[in-house]
């Protein structure tokens, strides 16, 4: 009896966030997969069933290929460079460091700011002729560039900001991890004769693996989930050159308002996210305790 | 050693550098006339007029009433929502935890974020598009809020609890009283996390307004800003600089509190 009171209350307690939860996460999300086998609904004509037509569609269409590749290599050039450069951050704002404060707060504040508001600042140092880098450029003798004009650069313009971005903000779970490292496990290597490096390599670096991993797929998902920049700095463009998935979704659903295209692409959005999940399981297993 | 010192203290600072010169820049062109864009002249005169110009040209006032509304309207929601499901997790033993729990879990990787498509449709068919409420529920639930609070709420002592079940307490009212006051600072922690996500969040205000009186000022901006509106830099850059300004202010006011809030969320 009192047993299932308390489940009784339990449950009570779960209801509202469970109908927000579920209304706009896992209800959408199977709604998704259920639509991409449908057509888009037009004017009077009704979705009717269409099997693996969009997912023929999606095969053979070269802009999805293109910002898949896309998003790969946006992926592969962020991901290990913003981890990188937030771990000397952390090293070196977690050492005795003159001015280590200020030095701390211009790591961080891009953290801080909304990414359109970044992307109108870096657009500044991008416009050809006139912003920044031609600015310099022109001072030095050098051409015009256009970087954000030419398929073959504009992806990396792009992921320069991004980094610029979110090195600072991985930074702070790394400083967080430094912290716990009890100073005795460095100083008894100090005494057994241990240089700067081979502490680094051999304490401080396996001491941080689950960071490093949390943070990395942090940042999966973020390259992912991220697109608001692309908005300002490049369109997608040129010619999709520095489109992403979720960007595409957008312009399929919203431009072209191809629903069910939209959902299909959504499709491979999730299976991704979803392998992340399931390999997140696996490694974290041992690691995180959630009682 | 002392060079291994100096080496370090001239690459962190070189660094630290690098990583202001964009913003500096957005400042040094916002607070000078047009004219002085990319001339470094440290007599250049000051001037406000860009961002007077910015804050005439469009209806900002309004932006960040909208942007205010919105992150109050999901914090409010959050802590709410969170906080009781958190309790029934960290407390209650019933049939389903497990899985419910996994389904809070789940929203960490797959967030309303890229479910853009459906999210769409489901606020369209509450005729809700272009208001406030459209904006932000698909957040008021946070996957990440329940879990954080779920932590910080086992770490209560079970004595506390009991000593309260004695006085008579009843589950609310033990919620209230024995586990929130305990989890202030994690509540501080979520909040300066989630306002300044929200505060920041762009796609999905965009998809979901169209009008000035519900825009918030991340949409705004971009308006503003497009390429072809014609506007000068130095008054977009004042835009915005503004437009963050109140985030980086509060930023700059409390930056330890701000540091230790995103260490103590990230740290599962």
């Amino acid at each position: 009896m009192l047993r299932t009171r308390g489940w009784i209350e339990a449950w009570l307690l779960l209801v509202p966030g469970f109908v927000f939860l579920i209304a706009f996460t896992h209800v959408p999300a199977l709604v998704t997969i259920w639509n991409s086998f449908f057509t888009t609904p037009r004017g009077r004509r009704p979705a009717r069933w269409a099997g693996l037509e969009n997912y023929e569609t999606l095969l053979s269409d070269p802009t999805f290929w293109k910002v898949l590749k896309n998003n790969a290599l946006y992926a592969a050039g962020t991901i290990p460079l913003s981890i990188g450069i937030a771990l000397v951050m952390a090293l070196w704002v977690n050492r005795q460091l003159a001015g280590r404060g200020l030095v701390r707060m211009a790591y961080f504040t891009p953290t801080v700011l909304p990414m359109i508001a970044v992307a109108n600042i870096w657009m500044f140092f991008y416009t050809p002729g006139f912003g920044l880098i031609d600015q310099i450029g022109a001072a030095l003798g050098l051409g015009q560039t256009n970087i954000l004009g030419s398929a073959d650069t504009a992806l990396w313009g792009v992921m320069v900001v991004t980094i610029w971005k979110e090195a600072g903000f991985f930074m702070i779970f790394y400083l967080a991890a430094l912290q716990t490292i009890p100073p005795s496990l460095v100083e008894a290597a100090r005494i057994e004769g241990a240089g700067g490096w081979t502490i680094f390599r051999r304490i401080t670096l396996p001491l941080l693996m689950p960071t490093t991993l949390f943070v990395s797929i942090n940042a999966v998902v973020n390259s992912f989930r991220m697109v608001d920049h692309i908005f300002i700095l490049t369109g997608g463009g040129p010619d999709n050159a520095s489109s992403l998935l979720l960007f595409y979704i957008y312009e399929v659903a919203f431009r072209f308002w191809d629903t069910a295209y939209g959902a299909t692409l959504t499709v491979v959005l999730l299976a991704f996210l979803m392998i992340l999940a399931i390999g997140q399981f696996v490694l974290f297993d041992r690691r995180v305790h959630y009682r | 050693m002392t060079w291994d010192r100096v080496l370090n203290t001239l690459g962190a600072w070189a660094l630290a550098l690098l990583w202001v010169l964009p913003l500096a820049y957005a400042v040094w062109t916002a607070v000078h006339p047009a004219a002085f864009e990319a001339r470094f002249d440290l007599l250049a005169p000051l001037t406000l007029e860009n961002f007077a110009k910015a804050w005439s040209a469009a209806p900002f006032g309004r932006y960040f009433l909208n942007t205010f509304l919105l992150v109050t309207v999901i914090l409010a929601g959050q802590f709410l929502l969170c906080t009781l499901a958190a309790y029934a997790f960290a407390r209650y033993r019933f049939p389903g935890r497990g899985i419910l729990f996994g389904l809070v879990l789940l929203q960490l990787l797959i967030m309303p974020d890229i479910l853009i498509v459906e999210n769409y449709k489901a606020i369209h068919l509450l005729d809700l598009v272009d208001t406030i409420p459209a904006m932000a529920l698909p957040y008021i639930a946070s996957g990440f809020g329940i879990f954080l609070l779920r932590q910080t709420f086992l770490s209560v002592p079970k004595e506390l609890e009991e000593a309260a079940q004695i006085e008579g307490l009843s589950s609310l009212g033990i919620l209230l009283r024995v586990y929130v006051p305990p989890a202030i600072p994690t509540y501080l922690a979520y909040g300066l996390v989630s306002v300044s996500h929200h505060w920041n969040n762009f796609l999905w205000p965009l998809i979901v307004t169209n009008s000035v009186e519900t825009r918030p000022v991340t949409v705004g901006l971009s308006v503003f800003s497009a390429i072809d509106s014609g506007v000068e830099w130095s008054v977009i850059n004042a835009a915005t600089l503004m437009t963050s300004g109140p985030l980086l202010l509060a930023f700059l006011l409390f930056q330890r509190q701000f540091v230790q809030s995103f260490m103590r969320a990230g740290i599962k």
